[in-house]
């Protein structure tokens, strides 16, 4: 047993179980044993085996300059052309390359280490973080000076006024920047879409009009407002598509059970809001044999059938229904815009 | 400004003669670099694998920057409408896209080395976050979170926060239909809020989702704003790590007064510089073969398509599964016509908030019941605290709980399940799985401890049976040396805390008792179910006795006498 | 000019041009032939054949005249698509009953699906199976089949059709494997819970544009391994795998003692 100075300081030395009655006098710790006596290394004692480890060390760098080389004649010899295959092959060699010179130094630079270096364990001493009370003292007087020269206590008129300065100067980048930072802060724009009295319903994305007689029974259509091409690729579209993308679905007039709104549907064609009432994903998965419509982001699952109500699921709303009808021509039109704010809830929502 | 002087009077030193020399003397005269190399060269560094998980971090994050570099290059953070002209990817020739897209397309499919570097960046993302975590396991267990290192604890825990941001903005970055879903979730989620919800929409979105100013702005936080910080954090981690000097396991010669290990010049230096090549090597085999986010799958964004398995990144997945498990009914309420989703904000600010919290609170409350005040350099053994390893085991399965019921879909699909009992089934285990972790562990931990008393006690079991002349049967036991020993006796099992009575001998009741009292409860939880290290008496007694309980008062040294504390002890079984 | 002449004694030349002329055959043939209702290319025997097929096979589930029955669908005018995409693809006749009918090898040969199709749109006028013309891959515009599977498929199938869950165990299938023929008629027919595409709602060449798309899915994915095509949750499940657990074996051998 090495007697060092290690014994463990600062722990408490309380023995906490039951105290024993004991005819031998013991310590009533054990004692630290010190470090585990040093081993040798195959390499530290075996000078062939030095030189063997050397060699592979060095082995291991040639093979990073390899790799390197690699890389330079993949990215020469085998561009990406644009097909799957050859950008897939060209990424492949690229990487193969650099993962070669890259590994090759790491592992060997490991090797060598763990091999051809000193193991000898050291031991350094560790001084408590807490400055001695000498330095705290100073620092403190330090302090104390230095505030008493600058004079912010006695002027009690300049500390008013060197706090207000700076407490309001951020408020000059502030002030502009939260002016402008929200667009024009306008947020009852969340209560209208695009829908409205005699809008026609289109296909997304091809923007083909629908005519009751396209939708069959069980028939699912993804359906945008009938708006210009030009409009179409605008972002004014994406923020109102965003709102206005609605689901379309034929069910056999007798299976509807419910709906939101007197006559909202069509002979058993009937729209809803795709966004989910929940965080607002686009709720698009329709099993037409159960009528359920699914959200693939969090499960939410709505009844079609009786007014989109909640079956499963997270979200706590039915989907807003879209009221619609026909036209003259034939056409699938909107009947209005939606009764209700479309898409996730938020506090002025029903204000 | 004397003592300056005074050193150009000294006799002027030896002057260099190698060109190393001359640049070392010429730096040193400017700057007193000896003194940092003087303290840092041979600073010593304890040797453990688990201080490497770290370093994957670190790296990883060097990796990102290296590669994010790249990208910046080509990449542009606009969200200008374009037509692709591209002819590959097939898919998206002709499509109308953000300039974002395009030019993430073109980086892809005509940079060359652009789609590694851009596989390799996500996949360093990955494992820079998979790093933290275990990181964070690894001090978490050993305790290396307790004085002084509760400050580098907060630390590490904002750069985890800031480590969510980093992967969260640039997984929006592409402007692709996947992560434009995330942004909406992340819409809906930021419009639940009470009072301010819409406004810090507009706020973010600069108006209506998803506007036109989301991307670059995205941008700025991503490549400026996180990384910055992370850099500065990373800097202030790594100088605390090295002024508190680096925790050691507990082993023989290992105290909280010294550090045990390696010199950093030659083989700390070697070993961080070959890990970092490793880790880069690794995530470039990563990047080479294994596909991540091929964005031209899922399209440029558009409100209208969704994608099954719509999904965020691993380490966001815990969010997802909790707003996948909330039920929706009766959890949106209306008070004085404003209405407050609750379906929304508790599995999106609550939880991950009950989440958050505990892991920033932790270390201060582990101190207080605890009641030491003293500096801890040599880690825990899990075992040895049990509740301590109880809590955190419940923590994981919280989160991977959590991140399963984030995958449920895929689960279905692939165990042919009915997503809706499994969330069902998630509904119940978030609720049940911690408490019942945390109790298996608890008991796993004592169990482990009472295991240590035994081998301490009694040796290890050798397998040989001898019998006596009398006709007992005894297996030989052979006595654990004393490095083995130490690493099992070693440690300090707390106990609740003591407190002042309620009031004092005039009968005059204490003030703070009520908050004294709240303490020592929850002490009580973490320390009243402990075993207590073997101590060299009880070591004394199961040996003098003879007899296979270690319980046994050691009243009787005389019986087995000549059988010491030495080799070769024998025990009845 | 010359390469060409060069090419016409060429040993496969005759097989070419054969396939040529049959190609061509079939164009001219989807072109002019009537589509829907193909109950009057097939022949009284076919029927017959059928029948007897139907009733042996079908008849149990269905109904002896395939009226349906309860949670059993009527086949009457679900057309030859149907029973084609039901048959070929294996999910019927059902081995059990589940959530959803499942693909399996196909227990019916071409010939006995014919006439089982044949007889089925006997009984009422349906969409007819698609020619191969129809769901040629190569005649199919990718760009414009992703922007119509994004939109329509790939919220049940995934964005590569990798597959996904339904409500209730059912599920969505990968569509690695499906033939072209099976894809368009899924579209045209709605099998189970995935929804009718008619042909106003998604017209024939948009399907056969989706259909390129899908085969053109199948050379995987540019970056290397596609992981299962199955997004973030499989890319974290690898990363961890592979990525930690190899960085963390390199970490358990920097710390180990060299021997």
């Amino acid at each position: 047993m090495s007697e060092n100075k290690n014994t463990p300081a600062g722990t408490s030395h309380e023995v906490t179980a039951t105290e024993r009655n004991t005819d031998v006098v013991h310590a009533e710790r054990f004692t630290d044993p010190g470090l585990h006596p040093h081993k040798l290394r195959l390499a530290d004692t075996d000078p062939q085996a030095a030189k063997r480890t050397e060699r592979i060390v060095t082995l291991l760098f040639v093979l990073s300059v390899l790799g390197t080389i690699g890389t330079l004649v993949a990215y020469v010899a085998v561009p990406p052309e644009g097909p799957t295959s050859s950008v897939r092959l060209s990424t492949l060699l690229l990487g193969l390359g650099l993962a070669v010179s890259l590994l090759g130094i790491g592992i060997a630079g490991i090797h060598w280490a763990k091999t051809l270096m000193s193991d000898h364990e050291m031991v350094q001493e560790r001084h408590p973080m807490r400055s001695s009370d000498e330095t705290r003292d100073g620092a403190v007087a330090d302090l104390n000076v230095g505030i008493a020269e600058s004079g912010i206590g006695r002027r009690g008129l300049l500390k008013g006024a060197f706090i207000s300065a700076l407490a309001l100067f951020p408020l000059t980048i502030a002030v502009p920047l939260i002016g402008s930072v929200g667009g024009d802060w306008n947020i009852s724009k969340f209560k209208h879409t695009l829908w409205k009295t005699g809008m026609r319903l289109a296909i997304d994305p091809s923007g083909r009009l629908i005519k009751a007689a396209d939708v069959t029974v069980g028939s699912v259509f993804h359906v945008i407002p009938d708006v210009t091409q030009e409009y179409r690729e605008s972002h004014e579209w994406i923020t109102e598509k965003s709102k206005a993308v609605v689901l379309l679905v034929r069910l056999k007039p007798e299976d509807i059970t419910s709906e939101q709104g007197e006559g909202w549907s069509y002979d058993g064609i009937i729209a809803f809001s795709k966004i989910c009432t929940h965080v607002g994903c686009p709720v698009a998965l329709y099993e037409q044999q159960t009528h359920h419509l699914l959200c693939p982001c969090h499960q939410s699952t709505f009844d079609v059938a009786n007014g989109a109500k909640v079956v499963f699921g997270p979200a706590n709303r039915p989907l807003p229904q879209l009221p619609i009808t026909v036209d003259d021509e034939g056409y699938l039109v909107a009947q209005d815009d939606f009764a209700e704010p479309i898409g996730p809830s938020y506090w002025e929502r029903l204000k | 400004m004397s003592t300056t002087a005074s050193n150009q009077h000294r006799e002027a030193p030896a002057k260099p003669t190698t060109p190393a020399g001359k640049a070392a003397d010429y730096l040193d005269q400017r700057t007193s670099i000896g003194v940092l190399v003087k303290e840092f060269a041979r600073k010593v560094f304890p040797d453990h694998w688990s201080f490497m998980l770290g370093e994957i971090a670190l790296f990883s994050f060097v990796v990102l920057l290296i590669s994010g570099v790249f990208l910046t290059m080509f990449f542009e953070p606009s969200m200008a409408l374009t037509h692709y002209e591209g002819q590959h990817p097939a898919n998206m020739h002709g499509q109308l896209m953000s300039v974002a897209f395009a030019s993430t397309l073109e980086m892809s499919f005509e940079v060359r080395g652009g789609l590694l570097m851009r596989q390799i960046h996500h996949w360093s993302a990955l494992i820079f976050m998979a790093a933290i975590v275990t990181h964070m396991m690894r001090i978490f267990f050993t305790g290396a979170f307790r004085k002084p290192r509760e400050l580098n604890w907060l630390v590490g825990m904002t750069m985890l926060i800031l480590g969510l941001a980093a992967g969260f903005s640039g997984y929006s970055l592409p402007d692709d239909v996947l992560s434009g879903n995330g942004l909406r979730i992340t819409d809906g989620v930021i419009k639940s809020i009470p009072v301010i919800g819409s406004y810090t929409s507009y706020l973010v979105f600069g108006g209506e989702f998803p506007g036109a100013h989301i991307v670059p702005r995205l941008f700025t936080i991503h490549i400026l704003i996180v990384p910055g910080l992370l850099l500065a954090l990373i800097a202030l981690h790594l100088f605390l790590m090295v002024l508190n000097k680096h925790t050691q396991y507990p082993g023989g010669g290992r105290t909280d007064d010294n550090v045990v290990g390696f010199p950093a010049l030659p083989v700390y230096v070697a070993k961080m510089t070959g890990n970092f090549f490793i880790i880069f090597g690794v995530l470039a085999l990563m990047g080479a073969t294994m596909a991540i986010n091929n964005v031209w799958n899922y399209g440029p964004f558009d409100p209208s398509p969704v994608s099954a398995g719509a999904q965020p990144d691993w380490y966001m997945l815990f969010l997802e599964g909790s707003l996948r498990l909330m039920p929706g009914q009766g959890t949106e309420w209306v008070i004085a016509g404003f209405t407050l989703p609750l379906n929304i904000l508790v599995p999106a600010m609550v939880v991950p908030g009950l989440l958050f919290t505990f892991l920033f609170v932790y270390p201060f409350v582990e101190a207080k019941v605890r009641g030491d005040e003293r500096e801890h350099h040599v880690l825990d053994r899990p075992r040895n605290v049990p509740t301590r390893t109880a809590l955190g085991v419940a923590f994981l399965t919280a989160f991977i709980i959590l991140a399963l019921a984030g995958s449920n879909d895929l689960i279905a699909t692939h165990f042919h399940l009915s997503i809706n009992s499994i969330t069902w089934v998630f509904r119940v285990l978030i609720f049940v799985g911690p408490v019942f972790a945390f109790w298996v562990t608890k008991r796993v931990c004592l169990g482990l401890q009472r295991k240590d008393r035994e081998l301490v006690l009694h040796g290890h079991e050798s397998g040989r049976i001898v019998r006596f002349a009398n006709g007992e049967y005894i297996e030989v036991h052979r006595p654990l040396d004393e490095q083995e020993r130490w690493l099992r006796v070693n440690y300090h099992a707390y106990e609740p805390l003591r407190i002042e009575p309620k009031s004092d001998a005039r009968g005059v009741k204490r003030k703070g008792y009520g908050a004294d009292r709240r303490w020592q409860r929850l002490s009580r939880f973490f320390f009243e179910d402990r075993v207590e290290p073997v101590t060299p008496a009880e070591l004394a007694a199961a040996h003098a006795h003879g007899e296979h309980d270690e319980l046994a008062p050691a009243e009787h040294p005389a019986i087995g006498a000549g059988v010491g504390a030495g080799h070769g002890t024998t025990q009845g079984h | 000019m010359k390469a060409l002449a060069a090419r016409r004694h060429h040993r496969f030349a005759p097989a070419v041009l054969l396939l040529l002329a049959l190609l061509v055959t079939g164009g001219v043939y989807a072109a002019l032939a009537p589509s829907p209702a193909s109950a009057d290319t097939a022949s009284t025997a076919d029927i017959e054949t059928g029948k007897k097929l139907f009733q042996a096979n079908c008849a149990t589930c269905h109904g002896a005249n395939a009226e349906g029955s309860p949670g059993v669908p009527s086949l009457v005018g679900v057309g030859a698509a149907a029973v084609d995409f039901q048959v070929s693809s294996g999910r019927m006749p059902m081995q059990m009953s589940g959530p959803q009918a499942i693909s399996k090898p196909r227990q019916m040969d071409e010939e006995q699906t014919a006439a089982l199709a044949a007889y089925v749109s006997s009984l009422g006028a349906g969409p007819a199976i698609p020619t191969d013309a129809q769901v040629d891959p190569a005649d199919g515009d990718i760009a414009n089949g992703m922007a119509l599977f994004r939109t329509n498929c790939a919220m049940c199938h995934n964005a590569v059709g990798a597959g996904g869950a339904l409500s209730e165990g059912k599920f969505a299938p990968a569509l690695w494997e499906t033939t072209p023929r099976n894809i368009y008629q899924a579209m045209l027919t709605g099998p189970q819970s995935m929804p009718v595409f008619n042909d106003a709602n998604v017209t024939p060449e948009e399907k056969q544009d989706i259909i390129a798309f899908l085969v053109d899915q199948r050379e995987g994915s540019a970056g290397g391994n596609a992981l299962g095509g199955l997004g973030p949750v499989s890319e974290g499940l690898w990363g961890w795998a592979v990525g930690m657990g190899v960085l963390i074996g390199a970490a358990v051998w920097i710390g180990a003692k060299s021997s």
